[in-house]
């Protein structure tokens, strides 16, 4: 029966021109590479403009504000793969089952740590050193997306399946208890192994930053940089977009994806199994968290085993940013949320004269963005409005 | 829903255990001997340790066995003030480290009983509850100190005795913040709800550490301290009958009594709100939202009510905290506090007062006195010998305690210990005492 139910929509899939299919999964990127720069114009526009009122007062602010400007601009999109990429998670996970995993967070720093893990020994057998940097890389990406994709099943079946139809509230606090559990569970075993609590995560020399530029000012020159460990992070979060959107949109497990998000009952009478295809939701969300986690981890430098909770709630702003349930609107909405992060990182403190400290301001800005959103446009950038159901 | 409340549920031997000791002169007797003899062992043995735990716990369970059995609400009383008034205060002489725990175990059952009014009545979770508290906590601590003077140049503390009229502060602060973070997030619903309040307070405590600039206001992370306490008025009084204790058991005296006393009040609003007309219609919107639209329920005054009731008694406990703490500082109100008091409220039974008071106590010496004293226990066997991880220590590992708890209660029994007895009531209501009477009287 589940394979005469399934033999039209194999059709239905081979009649689609390639040209389609690569609209399919192209399409996201060209979106997001509009937002990217729409979105690096506006803020760039609006600190431009502020320094220049600024200026009048005291001249320094506007060339100092320029000249900072692209090497802000690198730190939003570094910042804004990274929200994105846990967003895509949160997303993948809500789109199901209309609940947010409040464990993502954790999922994602158990991915960090399984990095520092596999270069603490790594390191320990001498291998580091004459590794290339890359085969590191991947190596551990896969290792903490197997480890960070399997706990978030585990999660899912031991916390949240038992309550799939209780109401909405609790599942939500069996996921907040989800999260502490896991935060303590691994400060239990990163403090009683030779990581720490602070687990340094050592990597084989990735060589020099790039410079982009130089941009003079006086008589110093600022470089614009970009380091390499940022360039493995994006091209990896761009990569992990294309192979997602691949896989919801072309595939047929990627049918069943969201067929069982738009209905669950029916997707179940057409032979889909639904508890796995939530299973396999939930693996490949927390595989998404575990590979940015692990990048994350490198790009630091050190993990520790509460360091995913701010990183979670702000890409649950971005998955809320970008419409919840929207691939690519995850995407989007980290993006954003990135700049908007790092340019009220940067300019807080120079336009108000150092009164305001900009990196801890960064965190209200982000989650002032939440209730705006959720205020104004709760359907996000690129939702669709629903109506809700009684 | 009330399955196994111990007047209906039980079978058999338990059944009949509890029709004698529940009611009449049975009744009597069990709650006279029980807590003779508690206190005969708490006060005969008062030394810290894990047993004089387990009958502290013992101790205070008395009051809700007083609650749950059927006596004279005269007798109901008396009982729970020679217990809670006089065996406990002077418990507390002989090991003022319990006092100190009964005090905070209060404060918790007022912030709980708080939370339960959004959470339980309302059905608004509220994952940023302890802002509200961090609120009260910090206007009576900037008033009371220097602090309010690097703030405004020129202003000085105000005088300690106004501490009592800060009380009062704090609880319509708390209110108007309550108020405050409920407008924006009326529209929200469940999941989303949860998030943004979270996200509140985290912004509120992100402030409490970055406002020392550009005004100093909450003095950053090095938080405030010498707060201060409010005079001692019945000192006086005392010493003429023969007290004679010093200053800081005093003051843990005055903090347990007024901290008692707004428990009590606290109890007494929140009970009489949960039955009134706004109490139905908070239950009206948990149950179903766009049925109570449908009733004619004016949604938004009741959920920003709801919200300015709950955060009210936090701003209250605030004031009084700060003040019985002498030092705060922002991660006094993290996340983690939020979490552990929305854990009471869920232990001990959504909605239902006693079962919100039960969770409060019981999370409270979970956490003052059982893990410590199971760290001590484990720090013996580890020095006899056993192999125990040199750095695991359990008061470190609240999270895990209470994540485990919030699990295990979703999965097995989401209702709580206690859980509210609505339709209880309605099928006793004859034989039934009004149970928001005994709970005013008894805890």
């Amino acid at each position: 029966m589940a394979a005469e139910a399934k033999a039209p929509t194999r059709r239905v899939s081979s009649q689609r021109t390639l040209a389609e299919l690569l609209r399919v999964i192209f399409l996201p990127l060209g979106q997001l590479f509009v937002f990217t720069v729409g979105s690096a114009a506006v803020l760039g526009l609006i600190v431009v403009v502020l320094a220049f009122l600024l200026s009048r007062s005291d001249p320094k602010i506007f060339e100092t504000a320029v000249a900072i400007l692209p090497q802000v601009i690198i730190d939003g999109i570094v910042r804004g793969f990274l929200f994105a990429t846990i967003a895509l998670g949160y997303t993948m996970v809500y789109g199901v089952l209309e609940f947010i995993n409040f464990a993502h967070g954790e999922i994602f720093m158990v991915g960090g740590f399984v990095g520092a893990g596999v270069a603490y020994l790594l390191n320990q057998w001498g291998v580091m050193s004459t590794m290339p940097a890359l085969l590191f890389v991947i190596i551990a990406v896969i290792l903490g997306m197997t480890v960070s994709g399997l706990l978030a099943m585990g999660t899912e079946r031991i916390a949240y399946r038992p309550l799939r139809n209780a109401p909405r509230l609790v599942p939500l606090i069996s996921a907040i208890g989800m999260s502490l559990v896991l935060q303590d569970t691994v400060r239990m075993i990163s403090t009683n192994t030779p990581l720490g609590f602070n687990a340094r995560f050592e990597t084989p020399d990735f060589g020099k930053a790039f410079q982009l530029a130089s941009i003079p000012l006086g008589e110093r020159s600022i470089p614009v940089l970009i380091g390499p460990k940022a360039v493995i992070f994006i091209v990896a979060a761009l990569l992990m977009l294309l192979a997602l959107n691949y896989l919801v949109n072309a595939t047929r497990l990627g049918k069943a994806i969201r067929a069982v998000a738009q209905d669950r009952a029916t997707a179940s009478l057409m032979g889909i199994n639904v508890n796995q295809i939530i299973s396999l939701t939930f693996l490949i969300g927390g595989a998404l968290g575990g590979a940015a986690g692990v990048l994350f981890g490198m790009n630091i430098g050190t993990v520790n085993p509460y360091m995913g909770f701010i990183p979670g709630i702000k890409a649950f702003t971005a998955a809320v940013l970008g419409g919840i349930g929207n691939i690519t609107g995850a995407m989007v909405g980290g993006i954003v949320l990135g700049f908007l992060e790092a340019f009220v990182a940067s300019y807080l403190s120079l336009f108000t004269g150092g009164a305001f400290s900009g990196a801890s301001y960064a965190d209200i800005a982000a989650f002032s963005i939440l209730i705006l959103i959720l205020i104004f446009r709760p359907e996000g950038l690129l939702g669709e409005a629903t109506t809700q159901k009684v | 829903m009330a399955t196994s409340s111990p007047q209906t549920g039980g079978t058999g031997a338990w059944d009949r255990l509890s029709r004698l000791l529940g009611r009449g002169p049975g009744g009597y007797a069990f709650l006279s001997l029980y807590l003779l003899i508690t206190s005969l062992m708490l006060l005969l043995n008062p030394r810290t340790s894990l047993l004089t735990d387990i009958v502290f716990i013992l101790f205070l369970l008395l009051v809700l066995i007083i609650y749950r059995t059927r006596v004279h609400l005269g007798f109901k009383v008396a009982l729970g003030m020679v217990a809670l008034g006089v065996v406990l205060p002077y418990f507390g002489t002989l090991n003022p480290y319990y006092i100190d725990v009964a005090t905070q175990a209060g404060i918790y059952v007022a912030l709980a009983l708080g939370l339960n009014v959004v959470v339980g009545f309302a059905g608004l979770l509220d994952l940023g509850y302890v802002a509200f508290y961090a609120v009260g906590a910090y206007i009576w601590s900037i008033f009371s100190t220097p602090q309010i003077s690097t703030m405004i140049s020129g202003a000085v503390p105000v005088p300690s005795v106004w501490f009592y009229g800060f009380i009062l502060v704090g609880l319509m602060i708390g209110g108007v913040f309550g108020v405050l973070l409920g407008l924006p997030v009326l529209r929200l619903r469940g999941d989303y709800l949860a998030i943004v309040t979270l996200g509140f307070g985290e912004v509120i405590r992100v402030l409490a550490e970055n406002l020392d600039k550009p005004i100093n206001i909450t003095n950053g992370a090095q938080g405030i301290k010498d707060i201060a306490r409010p005079p001692l008025f019945f000192s006086g009084a005392l010493t003429a009958i023969g007290l004679k204790l010093d200053d800081n058991q005093l003051y843990q005296f005055f903090f347990y009594f007024l901290v008692l006393v707004i428990v009590l009040i606290t109890v007494m609003i929140v009970g009489r709100l949960k039955n009134s007309r706004i109490g139905r219609a908070w239950t009206a919107i948990r149950e179903d939202e766009t049925a109570a639209i449908a009733q004619g329920i004016p949604l938004v005054r009741m959920k920003l009510m709801a919200f300015g009731v709950g955060a009210s008694f936090a701003g209250t406990m605030g004031v009084v905290f700060a003040a019985k703490q002498l030092f705060i500082n922002p991660p006094t109100f993290d996340l983690l506090t939020s979490i552990s008091i929305l854990s009471m409220v869920i232990l001990g039974g959504l909605g239902n007062i006693p079962g919100v008071i039960l969770g409060a106590v019981l999370v409270t010496l979970l956490n003052l006195n059982i893990l410590p004293r199971i760290a001590e226990i484990l720090r013996s066997a580890k020095s006899a010998g056993l192999p125990i991880p040199q750095s695991f220590d359990p008061t470190q590992y609240q999270r895990l305690l209470f994540g485990l708890l919030l699990i295990l209660m979703m999965i097995f029994r989401p209702e709580g210990i206690l859980p509210e007895d609505r339709r209880r009531q309605e099928l006793h209501e004859d034989e039934d005492e009004p149970s928001e009477e005994s709970a005013e009287a008894t805890t």
